[in-house]
């Protein structure tokens, strides 16, 4: 999968690997401000304050 | 070309050698390499299904292990949201509850309704919207820009706007025990320091109507003496015994408890039985750090109370407030 993504990257090495350090900027943007918030109330055995428990 | 090796199609290399693991299974050739001397399945004396066998087995070898760096990549890249990105959301949500707090104040629409006063029967029960920012929290030791607006309700979603007001316990001021929950790490995580707080520290509340100053519990004069102590470690052990020791009542400054002790919060913590005759805070969040294994609980004691005058604030806070 990487080596598919560098070789339909355009370029010389160095523009290659300043489009591949953006790719993955881009990737860990969309997974830290949109999947992980909107994933995290679904996740399990988050210890919350309920009947039994005290804080957090 | 020396690029598109470096990509990952390196085993023409191991190919190459014949004594190489991998030197029987043929190299793999690039789509746009085809064609390439020495490289290309048509190779003589290389059976052609053997090395379509080799891609295969290859492809999807290298396949599962980039899946599975990738996997390990992403659940690192989760701790760092949990640890540091969920505060920049948490601080956003903070801000819109203290906006909205501060609003309906101005307006004259206390969520506490003028209700809450020094010494409240311990019985009378107060409704607060849940949700809903109805107090302001200002420890001192932590600086003067350590300033929560607290929200009513413990629930998940309440303690990602800030500390959560335990619904059934008293409220600021009243007779019994002002119970509140935050995060430890992440989410904002408004009681981060909590361990870094000693017996006699000021914690301030404020609502609508009135000043309340709680004073951590634990005793005075043993932290007096351990704060003389010149070796670290003996002073830092001294202190904790300080605030561990529990006053007549038999409420102690500082204790870690497991997460399902609820007499902590109990009007009179650790005697859920009996009747209150003092106003307690009680602050409780995860312990240790970065663990859910253990909770931290401070206790502070109503030292006094003071009505809302204009923009007088009490002396405990030298940095102002919100």
């Amino acid at each position: 999968m990487y080596a598919w993504i560098w070789r339909r990257l355009p370029g010389p090495t160095a523009l290659r690997l300043l489009q591949a350090l953006l790719l993955i900027a881009a990737v860990s943007a969309v997974l830290l401000f949109v999947v992980f918030p909107w994933i995290e109330p679904h996740l399990p055995a988050n210890p919350i304050t309920g009947a039994n428990t005290v804080g957090q | 070309m020396s690029s598109e090796d470096a990509g990952g199609w390196d085993f023409s290399a191991a190919a190459a050698t014949p004594a190489g693991g991998l030197g029987t299974i043929p190299p793999v050739p690039p789509p746009t390499n085809v064609g390439t001397p020495g490289s290309g399945p048509g190779d003589p004396g290389r059976p052609g299904v053997g090395n379509r066998v080799g891609n295969l087995v290859r492809t999807f070898v290298r396949g599962v292990g980039q899946t599975l760096i990738t996997l390990g990549l992403v659940l690192l890249l989760f701790v760092v949201y949990e640890v540091w990105v969920s505060n920049i959301f948490a601080h956003q949500r903070q801000n819109k509850v203290r906006q909205q707090f501060s609003q309906a104040v101005q307006k004259g629409q206390d969520p506490l309704k003028g209700q809450d006063r020094l010494n409240l029967p311990s019985g009378k029960q107060i409704v607060i919207p849940a949700g809903e920012g109805f107090a302001n929290l200002y420890i001192p030791r932590f600086g003067k820009d350590f300033a929560w607006t607290v929200v009513q309700g413990t629930a998940a979603g309440d303690l990602e706007r800030g500390p959560g007001h335990y619904t059934d316990t008293a409220v600021p001021g009243q007779l019994g025990n002002f119970a509140l929950a935050g995060h430890r790490v992440g989410k904002g995580e408004p009681f981060l320091n909590l361990d870094q707080l000693v017996p006699g520290d000021s914690v301030v509340v404020q609502t609508a109507g009135n000043w309340y100053v709680y004073k951590v519990l634990g005793d005075a004069k043993k932290y007096a003496a351990a704060s003389k102590l010149t070796s670290k470690p003996q002073r830092a052990a001294a202190i904790v015994d300080a605030l561990n020791s529990r006053d007549s009542q038999g409420v102690p400054g500082r204790e870690i408890v497991t997460p399902d002790d609820v007499a902590v919060i109990a009007p009179v913590p650790d005697n859920s039985g009996l009747t209150p005759t003092r106003a307690l805070l009680t602050m409780t969040t995860c312990h240790p750090k970065y663990s859910a294994d253990q909770r931290m609980i401070l206790h502070a004691a109503l030292a006094r109370a003071v009505p809302a005058k204009g923009n007088a604030i009490p002396k405990e806070l030298p940095g102002g407030t919100l």
